[in-house]
């Protein structure tokens, strides 16, 4: 097994032997139902799909996401284990991407777990299981852009509180990036095409285009480079802060 | 072939404009315990800390085995164990555990990744915790963890931050006879501000402050610098007349007589010039006298008066 795979699963492991794992999972899946069934109204649509389930994640993941990732970064800088950490024969974008990968394959597990609701709808109905297949894929992928800006900011904080408010409120501008709170105090005073580039950078414009069953390719493009961009930070904040 | 184990060249370190290291230079070769000696916020831990290579150095560079911290921190940090300040790990974790995800980071598998961890439990003593979360522990099993974690890969090179610190008398033996039996084929730098350590396992000792090295020499050679290095103390059975005092000042080779501890009226220290060997003249005067002596010894000198003078001359 290579270093990144010894760090993702020891990293895994660790979140199953904390209550974390288990309140975060309960958490996650209670609130998916509760906001499905009473604000949706998933049953008086009387529809066979899983829209309304998918409408909610974005909300969700807005302060779940960063409860998870507020850890990653500012609790190894805190207790010191850092020091430790970082002085093993790793590279830091290997420990990056461990820690990364580890905390997004959790998330995998607790969406995966929504699968009742899945069965439900196949009971009931007759459900396009392909746009269900592409909404589950873009939910799994806007959870992995939303912990890339969790885990940057989580490396640049030694506060855990710190961390989760501000990935929170940043998470928050890329979801809302094309709605009038976010583009409204930006019109004025910008070209109209920094407006446009704005809206563009929306998570909610491209989850949308995605949970309507289309995979276009630029989605795809947009969610992957996201995590890119705020892994690559992410490495570059490890390095600049590791030892404050 | 490097001909040091460790190579510290010129090591600077910046934060903002504080200047914690200023241009720090040494060799450590195999056999040689190197003993870092300084007071609080001197640069010792951020010195071992650009050595393991988590600091980057504003200036300089550090060779193990070899290779270079900033060149190629992978190959230096296979050739280390390093022991952070604190003795820092995953809280969550079981010590088995642990040490299971230290061993295969280090690129151990099956049974030498297993013989790896029973040779590091046995060499350290953690059997009876194996099984335990690493936030229940005591502080003393706690460094242990780090210790074993130091040690699993039977490295060259020793970076251990304050191995000692926190333990109780017995424990703090333990870990100093650990590190001199393992003292003849690696070079170690321990960092303490415990003199008596210095004397228990170090061949060498550096006494380091404000970002600089003030002193480099053996334990024996430090403890010359002492003004008590050779003193004579000698403690009568009963109170010393006044007239001894004056009479030892007049020995030749006497730089000056001071009372010393708590026999205040029976104990003295005749201090020598330049570390002169006083010890028969000063016996020949007691007997002159008819003093009846309870102690009379020579002192090798001491090792916190050094440090405070050293550290604490002008900058």
């Amino acid at each position: 097994m290579g270093t990144i795979g010894v760090i993702f699963r020891r990293e895994l492991v660790s979140y199953f032997t904390m209550p974390l794992a288990y309140v975060f999972i309960v958490i996650f899946l209670v609130l998916a139902g509760a906001m499905t069934f009473y604000m949706g109204g998933f049953f008086e649509r009387g529809q066979a799909d899983l829209q309304v389930f998918f409408n909610f994640h974005p909300f969700l993941y807005l302060f779940l996401i960063p409860a998870l990732s507020m850890r990653l970064w500012a609790e190894e800088r805190k207790t010191g284990t850092i020091e430790l950490f970082l002085t093993l024969p790793i590279t830091t974008p290997q420990a990056v991407l461990g820690k990364f990968l580890a905390a997004w394959v959790f998330t995998g597990i607790a969406l995966a777990l929504t699968f009742p609701f899945w069965l439900t709808v196949l009971i009931l109905g007759h459900p396009d299981n392909g746009v269900i297949l592409a909404s589950y894929l873009g939910s799994f992928l806007m959870a992995g852009a939303f912990l890339a800006i969790g885990a940057a900011i989580s490396a640049a904080c030694k506060n855990q509180v710190i961390a989760f408010v501000l990935s929170a409120t940043l998470c928050f501008v890329f979801v809302a990036a094309g709605s009038g709170i976010v583009l409204g105090p930006l019109q004025d005073w910008v070209p109209g095409s920094v407006v446009t580039a704005t809206a563009n950078l929306s998570f909610l414009q491209h989850f949308t285009a995605i949970e309507r069953g289309v995979l276009d390719l630029r989605d795809l493009i947009y969610f992957g480079s996201v995590i890119v961009a705020f892994l690559f930070a992410n490495t570059l904040i490890v390095e600049l802060k590791k030892a404050d | 072939m490097a001909t040091h184990l460790i190579e510290i060249k010129h090591l600077v370190k910046h934060f903002g404009p504080i200047e914690a290291v200023r241009g720090i230079s040494f060799t450590v070769d195999r056999g040689e315990v190197l003993g870092f000696l300084g007071p609080n916020g001197a640069g010792k831990s951020t010195t071992m800390k650009m050595i393991a290579g988590f600091l980057t150095p504003t200036e300089g560079t550090a060779v193990i085995s070899g290779h270079d911290v900033t060149q190629d921190p992978i190959a230096a940090k296979k050739c280390l164990g390093y022991l952070p300040e604190g003795a820092p790990a995953y809280p969550d974790m079981t010590t088995l555990g642990f040490l299971d995800f230290v061993a295969q980071i280090r690129g151990f598998h099956g049974d030498e990744k297993r013989r790896r961890i029973r040779a590091a439990i046995e060499r350290v003593e953690l059997d009876g915790v194996l099984y335990q979360p690493i936030e229940t522990l005591s502080k003393g099993f706690k460094r242990r963890v780090g210790l074993a974690q130091a040690l699993l890969h039977d490295p060259e090179v020793l970076i251990l931050d304050e191995p000692t610190d926190g333990l109780d008398p017995n424990q703090k033996h333990q870990v100093r006879t650990l590190i001199a039996s393992m003292a003849a084929d690696k070079a170690i730098i321990i960092s303490t501000h415990i003199l008596e350590e210095v004397d228990a396992v170090c061949t060498r000792a550096m006494v380091i402050a404000r970002g600089r090295v003030l002193a480099d020499g053996t334990p024996g050679e430090l403890e010359a610098r002492s003004r008590y290095h050779n003193a004579v103390y000698l403690r009568a059975a009963a109170p010393l007349p006044t007239a001894i005092a004056s009479a030892l000042e007049a020995l030749p080779g006497v730089a000056a007589v001071e009372p010393a501890g708590r026999a205040h009226d029976r104990g003295l220290f005749v201090i020598p010039v330049d570390g002169r060997d006083l010890l028969p003249a000063v016996r020949d005067l007691a007997s002159r006298h008819g003093l009846v002596l309870d102690e009379l010894r020579l002192e090798r000198g001491r090792l916190d008066g050094v440090f405070r003078d050293i550290t604490t001359a002008a900058a």
